[in-house]
C-alpha cells in the first residue's frame, strides 16, 4: 500500500502540466506571459496569490514547528497572514495604481532613475534565489521521507516539471495552476484533519490532555529503533535526554560519538558531568552498548548546587559523529521534546533559547509581517488586478485564505505532539503532516490521506517555486534585457528571453537545491524575510507615502538594510555551524539570528537621513507621482506601463 | 514599453500648486485611514507578547479546552485581521467616492 501516496504524487504532477498547457494554449502575447493581461479576476488571482504564497515552509514546516515548539510557533503562520494586513494599508493600492510592474519599475518610475532599476533587480534575484532553495530542498527531502528517493530526485522531478510550466505558459499559465493549487492544499491541509480528529480526539481535547499534565514529556508507544545522522548534518544529529525518569538507550550497530555536553548550560566554576561510564565521551560506540540515562545533580567543587532550595539536575545531550541507529523501549520520555507545561504555554524552547524570549518575539514578527510586505514575487501579482481597487479586494480575500489555511496546521502540530510523538525524538517533526495519518488503525484510510498530504506537499514547492521562477525571469528579460542590455527589443524578443531566463534560472535552482541539503529550510526561508524586511518593504513605504524620500536615500536604506540583515543571519549561521569560532553573548547571537528588530530599523532611518541630505533630488514632478500613486483611477492619473500587451 | 511624464488628463490643467493641493488632499485622506487601523492593529499584535508576559496567569486560564492565548493567537488572530481588512477597504472606498464626486468636473 505504499505506493498510494505516489499516486497522489503523480496525479497533481499530471494536473500541474495539464492545466500550465490548457493555459498556455490562450497565452498568446507578451503582456499575457508577464503579468496575465491584467484580465485575472479578484477570487481567481487572491486563490493565485495564496497558492504561491502557501509554501513548503507553510505547508510541512508550520504543523512540524507547532509540534517541535507548541505556542511560541504559532507566530509563524500568524505573521504570514498578517503581513498582508501591513501590505492592504500601504502598499497594494499605491503600487498597482503606480501602473508599474516590477519593484524595479516602481523604484525607476518613482526616482526617475535608471541607475536605481539596476540596484533594485539586484534584490529580486537575491530574495528570489535565497527562497527557491529552501523549497528545492523541501522537495527533495519530502520525496525521500515519503517515497525514499535520493534527494536530488525530487529536486530535479519538481524543479524540472515547474521550469517547463513556466518557460511555455508564463504567467498566465501559472495563474491558473496556482489557483489550482491553493484549494489543492487547503483541502489536503483540512480534509484529513476532519477523520484525525474523529479518531484522535478533537484540538481541544488535545490541548486539553497536554495542560492537565503540565509537568510530564510525551513517551514512546513501544519499542521503536531510530536513525541520527552524523555530525555534517547538525543540528539533527543531537540526541537530549529527557531529564523526567530514566532513559535507556541501546545501540545495536555501535554508532560515534561526537561529544556529550549538558542540556542545561553549565555556569562557571561547575564541576563537568559524568552521566554513565559505559557511554565514551567521543569516538565509537561498541555494538550492543546499552546505557541507562538520568538526570543528575551539578555539583560546583564536589558540593550539590542548589537554586531556591532543591537542587540543580541537569540531563546528558548526545551529539553523534557518524550515523547511528538508537533503541529505545516502551514508556521511556521521548528525548528532544520540552514538557507540556512548557510546550503549550508562551516562551517555550524556541523564544527563550538566548534568554531574551521578548525581545526574540518582537525580531520574529517584525521579520514576519515586514518581509511579507516586501517579498517581489508576491507582489508582482498584485500588478494583474485591473486597478487599485480590485487589489484591495484580492489582498482582502487572500488575507481569508491563507487565514482558513493556518488555523488547521497547529491541529496537525498538537495531534501529532500527542500521537505520533516519536519525531520528535529525531528532528523529524517536518514530516508530521505525512506521516501521522499512516498511524491510523485503518491503513489503506492512512495511506490515502497521507498520499492526499503528500499531494498537497508537493502542490507547495511546485506553486511557490514557479512563482519565483516567473518573477527571478521577469526580472532578466524586462529588466536586465528589455531594460539594460536590448532596450530596443521587440515584445517576442522580450518573451524569448522570458523563456531562456526560466530555463537558466531553473537550472541554477535546481542546482543550488543540491548544495543546501544540510543547511535548515527556516534558517534559509528567514534569509529571504529577513532581506524583503529590511530592503524592499521601507522602500516601497517610504516611496509610497514620503514625498521627501530621494534616490541616494532609498539606495541606501535598501542596501545597507537588506545586506546588514543577510551579514548577520550568515554570521549566525556559521557561528552555530561551528565555522566561527569567536564567543558570542546570547544578547548578540539572538539579534544576528533574527535581525529583523534592527535592521528594518536601520533601512528606514538611514532613508531619512541620506533623503534630508539630498533634498535637491528629490523629483521635481513629485506631486504628479504621489497622484499616480494615491488617486482614484477615475481622476485619471493612473499609468500602465505595459503598452504592447493592450495593442495586440 | 514606455515611461511616461507628460501632463495627462486632469492635471494638464492643473497648475503646480493646484497639484501639490490635490496630492495633499488625497494622501491626508488616505493615510489617516492607514494609519488608524494600523494603530489598532499594532496595539493588539505587540501586546499579545507584552500580556503574556506580565500576565501568564491570564493568558493560561483554560476556555473549552484552550488556554486563552492559544485561542487569541491560533485561532481568533486571523478573523480580526479579516475585520479590519473589511472596515479599510469600505472606508476607503467611501473617501474615493467623495475624491472623485470631488473633483471630477473640476
Amino acid at each position: 500500500m505504499e505506493f498510494i501516496p505516489l499516486l497522489f504524487v503523480f496525479a497533481v504532477i499530471v494536473a500541474t502540466v495539464g492545466l500550465g498547457m490548457a493555459a498556455t494554449a490562450k497565452a498568446k502575447s507578451a503582456s499575457d506571459f508577464f503579468v496575465a493581461g491584467r484580465q485575472v479576476s479578484v477570487f481567481m488571482n487572491a486563490s493565485a496569490i495564496s497558492g504561491e504564497y502557501l509554501s513548503a515552509a507553510s505547508f510541512m514546516g508550520v504543523a512540524g514547528l507547532v509540534m517541535k515548539h507548541g505556542y511560541d510557533a504559532l507566530w509563524y503562520p500568524v505573521g504570514y497572514a498578517v503581513g498582508y494586513l501591513f501590505l492592504l494599508l500601504f502598499i497594494a493600492g499605491p503600487l498597482r495604481r503606480f501602473g508599474a510592474y516590477t519593484i524595479p519599475d516602481f523604484a525607476e518610475g518613482r526616482f526617475d532613475s535608471p541607475l536605481f532599476r539596476k540596484i533594485a533587480v539586484s534584490y529580486v534575484v537575491a530574495i528570489g534565489l535565497f527562497y527557491t532553495m529552501p523549497q528545492m530542498k523541501g522537495a527533495g527531502v519530502t520525496m525521500n521521507t515519503i517515497l525514499g528517493w535520493p534527494y536530488w530526485v525530487g529536486i530535479v522531478v519538481v524543479g524540472g516539471v515547474i521550469t517547463f510550466n513556466v518557460a511555455v505558459g508564463g504567467m498566465k499559465g501559472i495563474t491558473l495552476v496556482q489557483a489550482f493549487q491553493y484549494w489543492m492544499k487547503a483541502f489536503a491541509i483540512a480534509a484529513p484533519v476532519f477523520i484525525l480528529m474523529a479518531v484522535f480526539g478533537g484540538y481541544d481535547s488535545n490541548l486539553d490532555r497536554l495542560a492537565a499534565q503540565p509537568k510530564d514529556a510525551p513517551t514512546f508507544a513501544g519499542d521503536i529503533t531510530l536513525k541520527y545522522p552524523g555530525k555534517d548534518k547538525a543540528p539533527s544529529n543531537v540526541l537530549s535526554v529527557s531529564p523526567i525518569g530514566e532513559t535507556r538507550l541501546t545501540f545495536p550497530k555501535g554508532g560515534e560519538i561526537e561529544r556529550i555536553t549538558t542540556v542545561r548550560k553549565p555556569e562557571a566554576g561547575e564541576d563537568p558531568a559524568i552521566f554513565s561510564p559505559d557511554l565514551p565521551d567521543r569516538g565509537r560506540i561498541d555494538e550492543g552498548t546499552v546505557v541507562s540515562l538520568t538526570s543528575i545533580p551539578v555539583t560546583k567543587g564536589g558540593m550539590p548546587v542548589e537554586k531556591g532550595g532543591n537542587p540543580v539536575t541537569t540531563a546528558p545531550r548526545i551529539e553523534f559523529a557518524a550515523p547511528t541507529e538508537v533503541a529505545f523501549r516502551q514508556g521511556d520520555r521521548i528525548p528532544n521534546a520540552q514538557n507540556n507545561g512548557k510546550w503549550i504555554e508562551p516562551y517555550g524552547t524556541l523564544t527563550s533559547k538566548y534568554g531574551y524570549p521578548l525581545l526574540y518575539t518582537y525580531s520574529l514578527i517584525i521579520a514576519l509581517v515586514c518581509g511579507t510586505a516586501g517579498l517581489p514575487h508576491i507582489l508582482v501579482r498584485f500588478y494583474t488586478n485591473p486597478d487599485g481597487r480590485a487589489a484591495k479586494r484580492t489582498t482582502l480575500l487572500v488575507m481569508v485564505l491563507i487565514g482558513a489555511f493556518y488555523l488547521f496546521t497547529p491541529i496537525w502540530g498538537t495531534l501529532g505532539r500527542n500521537h505520533i510523538p516519536e519525531l520528535l525524538a529525531n528532528n523529524k517533526t517536518d514530516a508530521v503532516v505525512i506521516a501521522l495519518p499512516k498511524m491510523l488503525e485503518n491503513k489503506v484510510l492512512g495511506q490515502v490521506l497521507s498520499g492526499i498530504t503528500a499531494a498537497g506537499a508537493f502542490a507547495a514547492f511546485m506553486s511557490t517555486f514557479s512563482g519565483l521562477l516567473v518573477s527571478m525571469s521577469g526580472a532578466f528579460a524586462h529588466d536586465i534585457y528589455g531594460k539594460i542590455l536590448k532596450p530596443s527589443a521587440t515584445p517576442n524578443e522580450r518573451l524569448n528571453a522570458f523563456k531562456v531566463a526560466a530555463i537558466v534560472v531553473g537550472v541554477a535552482s535546481m542546482g543550488l537545491g543540491l548544495l543546501v541539503e544540510t543547511f535548515d529550510i527556516a534558517l534559509l526561508v528567514g534569509w529571504a524575510f529577513a532581506i524583503a524586511a529590511a530592503s524592499y518593504f521601507p522602500l516601497l513605504l517610504l516611496g509610497a507615502w514620503w514625498r521627501g524620500l530621494t534616490m541616494p536615500g532609498a539606495a541606501a536604506g535598501m542596501l545597507i538594510g537588506g545586506t546588514a540583515s543577510l551579514g548577520a543571519i550568515i554570521t549566525f549561521m556559521l557561528i552555530d555551524k561551528k565555522v566561527l569560532t569567536f564567543p558570542v553573548d546570547p544578547l548578540v547571537k539572538g539579534l544576528l539570528e533574527q535581525p529583523a528588530i534592527w535592521g528594518v530599523p536601520l533601512a528606514l532611518v538611514l532613508m531619512f537621513v541620506v533623503s534630508a541630505a539630498t533634498r535637491s533630488q528629490v523629483p521635481t514632478d513629485i506631486d504628479l507621482k504621489m497622484l499616480r500613486l494615491h488617486a482614484p483611477e477615475e481622476l485619471g492619473h493612473s499609468r500602465n506601463y505595459i503598452d504592447e500587451g493592450i495593442a495586440h | 514599453m514606455r515611461i511616461s511624464n507628460e501632463p495627462e488628463a486632469l492635471t494638464a490643467g492643473l497648475t503646480v500648486e493646484e497639484q501639490r493641493r490635490l496630492a495633499d488632499e488625497v494622501m491626508r485622506k488616505q493615510v489617516a485611514l492607514s494609519i488608524r487601523v494600523a494603530v489598532v492593529f499594532l496595539i493588539l499584535l505587540l501586546g499579545l507578547p507584552l500580556f503574556n508576559f506580565l500576565l501568564p496567569d491570564l493568558a493560561g486560564t483554560i476556555l473549552s479546552g484552550f488556554t486563552l492565548t492559544w485561542l487569541l493567537l491560533g485561532i481568533l488572530f486571523y478573523p480580526l485581521t479579516w475585520f479590519l481588512s473589511g472596515y479599510f477597504i469600505r472606508e476607503s472606498d467611501r473617501i474615493e467616492s467623495e475624491l472623485v464626486s470631488e473633483h471630477r468636473e473640476g
